[in-house]
């Protein structure tokens, strides 16, 4: 279970935030007064335009970043006061998909995929018999020599996929996992990852990628400048085009700011421009209140 | 159906291959973050390997100054003279002189020796005045290594001290102690000895500055791997491992090739001086005395030459895990 509890986080400065997170020669906070929780074995969409936070709160779930105000909770694990040493451990049940793979540039896919599992001590020949059955899953078997930089944007995702669940997960987290797909190679990974649920990881991916939405309806946490304004359990509001609104009337912040949890009251009605995204899409991220 | 998918995919893109994968070893995977790269195999060493000519030198010199201390005090500084008075009975005297605590052995010298070391200072021109002299007795004290040390460590009151206790087993005798210069330059050799250490520990502090100077650069250079393993569930200790791994060998293999340079003038000072203490000890004998390359050999600080390399190995491992563990510290 993730359980976000008034979570402000603030780059750079370790110094506990007053509250208002625009106190005078500080950095603004990048996250506001989060607060949210996601059922183990759910799946949800992490929503938002570019710059909203996702990846924030993508690195808190990951165990990168503790909050600067608040609490995380990750898999029953409290992140502000878990020793170094829990972390570690707590890591090893989460797997993540980063936007740019993060592989390791020295060591061939095998290696790569083979790491979680050899960083938990596993027996090597349970990790050859394990990595090669997972890279031929994912139709890397002929690859596994392979260095990073010979492979294909999408060969590499595929690996970082593979080093992701390796270890089968209890938590799977993914940042625009889609980025460097074409679209038939995103439904492939979509597939990969309502799979993964299916058999009881609890999944999160941060998505811009409309098609993704459509086509597997699920809850939303949808993030608009370091705010939550959807969630799975927020009282729902009729429309869905926070992501794409402009940004708020003056005042507006602090209103949202100042209920935990709740949803600001009277959202505006869709802004024009809107990417095209279908309707669908839409009514996923809000017909599935956890 | 997610291997139906990857399958399509991956046919669907002949294209990619790029270049045909070449041949590696098992060992690729034993330096995940690419350390044999970001901590280069020649400053690192080269920076140790001078470290370390300097500590075996350093070494060389500190036991050659104790070996010159040593023998002087098992030397002359050990050689006590005490001087009865010329109606004692020299041997009883040398008896009671023999039970004193911290002498070694006590000798009664022969009257016709003495005589013969007096002949050339009363010359030729009344022969017979030598024996007709009345010589007083006289008994060589050689001093225990334990009692040695302490006179030349303070020879006045050890001297004074032994003067007491002479006098109390053999009346009316006088001491006379040579260790005054003799501990002078035993003092000189100790201190040299000392700057020998100091020497030491400096080149040691040097070196792990540069070791940690090198780990540093390491970790700037793969901070994203790092941080990529640290996020896949690495621990510090595991991180701390593949970093002090490579600085320990490097280092090492700086200490090895520190020492083994320094090992040919280790040699070269080492018979130098072995031709001096032969010579000192074999008054006439003089260069001629002096040992061959095996004797040398066989006399030379081994141990301590080979503690380098180990040290330096030592050093690079622990100062490694000190430096990657702070720099882990600032993460969560």
């Amino acid at each position: 279970m993730l359980r976000f509890t008034g979570v402000g986080l603030r780059y750079g400065a370790p110094a506990r935030g007053s509250g208002s997170g625009f106190a005078a020669g500080s950095a603004p906070e990048a996250l506001r007064d989060l607060t949210f929780t996601l059922p183990e074995g759910s799946f949800t969409w992490l929503l938002g335009p570019s710059g909203a936070g996702k990846s924030s709160v993508l690195r808190l779930m990951h165990c990168a970043l503790r909050p600067t105000r608040g609490e995380v909770e990750i898999l029953g694990v409290p992140l502000s006061r878990a020793r170094r040493r829990d972390l570690v451990r707590l890591r090893r049940r989460i797997g993540a998909v980063h936007q740019d793979f993060r592989l390791l540039p020295q060591l061939s896919a095998f290696d790569n995929v083979a790491l979680p599992l050899r960083l938990a001590g596993r027996g090597e020949a349970a990790i050859r018999a394990e990595v090669a059955e997972l890279l031929a899953w994912v139709g890397l078997a002929a690859k596994q020599d392979a260095l990073p930089e010979e492979m294909s944007g999408g060969e590499q995702q595929r690996v970082a996929i593979a080093r992701a669940v390796i270890t089968r997960p209890t938590l799977l987290i993914a940042d625009e996992p889609t980025g460097n797909l074409d679209a038939a190679q995103a439904r492939r990974l979509l597939a990969l990852l309502i799979e993964l649920n299916r058999i009881g990881t609890t999944v999160v991916v941060a998505t811009h990628n409309e098609d993704l939405l459509a086509r597997h309806p699920a809850p939303a946490l949808r993030l608009q400048a370091g705010r939550l304004v959807e969630a799975p359990g927020m009282p729902e509001a009729g429309d869905a085009d926070w992501d794409l609104r402009m940004p708020p009337p003056p005042g507006f912040d602090a209103v949202a700011g100042g209920t935990e949890g709740g949803r600001p009251p009277a959202p505006a009605p869709a802004a024009p421009g809107r990417h095209g995204a279908g309707p669908a899409g839409h009514g996923a991220g809000l017909g599935h209140g956890a | 159906m997610a291997a139906d998918a990857a399958r399509s995919h991956a046919a669907g893109r002949p294209g990619d291959r790029r270049a045909p994968p070449r041949p590696r070893g098992p060992r690729r995977s034993r330096d995940p973050l690419g350390l044999r790269r970001a901590l280069a195999d020649r400053l690192l060493p080269g920076l140790v390997a001078a470290m370390a000519l300097l500590a075996a030198l350093a070494i060389a010199g500190g036991r050659t100054a104790s070996d010159l201390a040593a023998r002087w005090r098992g030397g002359v500084a050990a050689m006590v003279t005490v001087q009865l008075p010329a109606d004692a009975d020299a041997e009883h005297a040398r008896d009671a002189l023999a039970a004193l605590p911290g002498v070694a052995e006590a000798r009664v010298v022969d009257p016709a020796r003495l005589r013969a070391l007096l002949d050339p200072w009363l010359g030729e021109a009344m022969p017979g005045i030598g024996s007709a002299l009345p010589l007083p007795p006289l008994v060589e004290l050689r001093l225990a290594p334990e009692a040695a040390d302490r006179l030349a460590r303070s020879p006045a009151a050890e001297a004074a001290a032994l003067a007491g206790r002479v006098a109390a087993a053999a009346p009316g005798a006088e001491v006379e102690a040579h260790g005054l210069w003799v501990a002078r330059l035993a003092a000189l050799a100790a201190a040299l000895r000392g700057v020998a250490l100091a020497v030491l520990g400096l080149v040691a502090a040097v070196a792990a500055a540069v070791v940690g100077v090198a780990v540093r650069a390491g970790l700037a250079a793969r901070r994203e791997s790092v941080l990529v393993v640290h996020g896949l569930g690495a621990g510090d200790g595991w991180i701390a491992a593949q970093f002090s791994r490579r600085a320990a060998a490097l280092a090492g293999l700086g200490g090895l090739i520190g020492a083994a340079v320094a090992l040919p003038v280790v040699v070269f000072l080492r018979m130098l001086g072995a031709a001096l203490l032969a010579g000192g000890d074999a008054a006439t004998a003089g260069m001629a005395a002096a040992p061959g390359l095996l004797g040398v050999a066989a006399d030379l600080p081994w141990l301590a030459l080979l503690a380098v390399p180990v040290l330096a190995w030592a050093i690079g491992w622990v100062t490694a895990q000190a430096t990657v563990r702070r720099w882990l510290r600032a993460l969560p």
